[in-house]
């Protein structure tokens, strides 16, 4: 069938896995019962133990859901230490649904699906090897991508039933209480991880550091954790985060970023107690620093921030521009420091953040949200999954979460070198057009026309010219040419869920 | 016309293209080498052989190594490896850009 964004979801998987083709980007007001977890008594004692081999020859059995989380990003040494184990022991058929997978992981998780080990995967996204595999055809069954908050909706649901959460910690005491924030390799918030810590059957806590107890701030608590294992080393802290945050000098960046900052400054959402989420990108990072003198020229300040944190953001927040950080993640040192030191710097967990089936998330009180975008179409669909070529290599990350904000703007150069990003119509879509508000690249903006309120509020502004967005599609073609179109087989190799877990897009099979 | 030496010309840079011809007896055989050769493979080949054939060269063989240049550029390294391996760099060929 063809969903109401006119994308062809295959009917037979639709049956099999009991899914709705996506409607609408409206939640309503459903009742929901959530699931809970099943829980092996005890007083606590003698959950330490030294051998991961042990831990996971005792838990995890053939055809199990075990998780992770990707707090550590490229310098995780959990993950494949864990699945090395797994592997070894000849378990087979599991589901792998960590909150995401980086690329440190992605030669073991290939490995594992050659040995059977595992036949399913639910993630946030994957790249490089891991998605180029997937995208030929190497694993049977098709990856399910969920963003943030629809992975904690999942979870809570029980579309997602963890039986086994292995979760890396730079600290936990001998119970189990744990954070994110001391230690050798620490990485701040542990939002994503306190889903599983939560929801999954067995909690196996694996840290380099175990401190006295009982140990606090505790994050995951010892109420949740079944095992705590000594390893030698969690991860490597010079590849979690990104160290000190460079500013860019790429004037194309910098031009889309003061755009940016144009058309937030320019809206009815910049006022007194406002509130904003950025990414991480270059471009991203310096409309933080253009907002700060925007928001201390006209003496405006922010309610909160939200999401993914750099250390530009806790440094408003130290300024007393910003009055709250919400943290699910932090990228960089700077940022994870910060929520260590200061109480302003609330860590949330994946569903406060974004889950939509929720008595109000964070993302739901969000006024001003800027976002990447790999292509964006002329119905505004964006794609943050698949490149150009067709071959998954994104997440979805928050993005479909984020995008319900007020104004939500996608920032994007019109062109890469010679890939247009402004497109016909997208690879995949990840996030609907009706949840995107304008599109900022080098050139000039557009606004979605379904927003005339934004139109008559940024058709006038100076330096800033207003297009259609059909006319900066034309002028990326008229750049780069036409490109051939992409060739996929008949076989769907993913999946793409919206955040209320029904069916935006698929991604099929190329072929080479 | 006829190539007299191998002769290269643009660099690996983002947005480049990097041209070497040699000669040739068989029509204008490329080697491409790209990032974005599903999408504009064809249309960069094209862009080549044309702008040799408008040179007056119809045998030569090309290694070309994309960057996700523009028709505009890979026209103008494909001549400028042109001219270097006819050694016609003195007498500069405007009318074919």
């Amino acid at each position: 069938m063809k969903n109401s964004v006119n994308r062809e979801i295959p009917d037979d998987l639709m049956k099999k896995y009991d899914y709705e083709g996506f409607k609408t980007t409206e939640i309503g007001n459903p009742e929901i019962q959530r699931v809970a977890p099943k829980v092996h008594v005890s007083t606590g004692d003698n959950k330490v133990v030294d051998s991961i081999k042990d831990v996971v020859k005792e838990t995890v059995k053939d055809g199990m859901t075990i998780s992770f989380h990707h707090h550590f990003r490229n310098g995780d040494f959990v993950f494949n230490e864990v699945m090395r184990e797994v592997i070894d022991l000849g378990i087979k058929d599991l589901t792998l649904a960590p909150s995401s997978l980086t690329g440190v992981m992605n030669d073991m998780v290939i490995e594992a699906i050659k040995a059977g080990t595992i036949t399913n995967i639910t993630s946030s996204g994957m790249r490089g090897s891991l998605g180029d595999f997937v995208s030929h055809g190497g694993l049977k069954k098709p990856v399910i991508f969920r963003s943030h908050g629809n992975r904690a909706r999942a979870i809570e649901h029980g579309d997602i039933k963890i039986d086994v959460a292995f979760l890396g910690v730079p600290n936990a005491d001998k119970l189990g209480n744990a954070n994110g924030m001391e230690g050798d390799a620490v990485f701040g918030s542990l939002g994503y991880a306190l889903m599983d810590a939560q929801y999954a059957d067995k909690v196996v806590l694996l840290t380099d550091n175990i401190k006295s107890y009982p140990n606090t701030p505790a994050s995951i608590k010892q109420t949740q954790v079944d095992y705590v294992v000594k390893v030698d080393k969690v991860g490597d802290p010079d590849k979690i985060g990104s160290g000190a945050t460079r500013f860019t000098k790429d004037p194309k960046e910098l031009k889309i970023a003061s755009t940016v900052n144009d058309v937030i400054v320019n809206s009815p959402y910049f006022k007194d107690g406002f509130s904003f989420q950025t990414g991480s990108g270059g471009a991203a990072l310096a409309v933080t620093r253009y907002l700060r003198q925007a928001m201390i020229d006209n003496k405006i300040k922010a309610s909160f921030a939200l999401g993914g944190i750099t250390k530009p953001t806790t440094d408003l927040l130290k300024e007393g521009l910003i009055d709250r950080i919400m943290d699910v993640q932090d990228f960089d040192k700077g940022a994870a420091e910060s929520m260590h030191t200061n109480p302003k710097q609330q860590e949330i967990d994946a569903s406060w953040y974004a889950d939509p089936d929720n008595k109000g998330a964070m993302v739901d009180q969000l006024d001003v949200v800027i976002l990447s975008a790999l292509e964006i179409d002329t119905k505004f669909n964006v794609n943050v999954m698949s490149g150009s070529d067709g071959v998954i290599r994104g997440a979805i990350g928050g993005h479909q979460d984020a995008a319900t904000g007020k104004l939500t703007i996608i920032s994007a150069p019109l062109v890469r070198g010679r890939i247009a990003t402004i497109v016909p119509d997208v690879t995949t879509v990840v996030t609907p057009g009706d949840s995107v508000d304008v599109l900022v690249t080098e050139y000039g903006i557009a606004i979605n026309p379904k927003r005339q309120d934004l139109v008559k509020a940024l058709s006038s502004l100076p330096g800033v010219p207003v297009y259609h967005i059909e006319d900066l599609q034309k002028m990326a073609e008229a750049k780069v040419g036409k490109p051939k179109p992409l060739e996929f087989t008949d076989r769907t190799v993913a999946l793409i869920e919206y955040r209320d877990g029904s069916l935006i897009d698929a991604i099929r099979e190329v072929k080479d | 016309m006829d190539i007299k030496s191998t002769a290269i010309a643009g660099t690996l840079e983002s947005s480049d293209i990097q041209i070497t011809i040699s000669k040739g007896s068989n029509g204008v055989e490329i080697e491409l080498d790209s990032d974005v050769k599903k999408q504009f493979g064809d249309q960069i080949e094209k862009v080549i052989t044309e702008t040799l054939n408008q040179f007056g060269l119809t045998d030569a063989k090309i290694k070309a190594v994309d960057k996700g240049a523009l028709d505009c550029v890979v026209k103008a390294r494909t001549l400028a490896a042109a001219q270097r391996a006819t050694d016609t760099v003195d007498q500069p060929a405007w009318e074919v850009l």
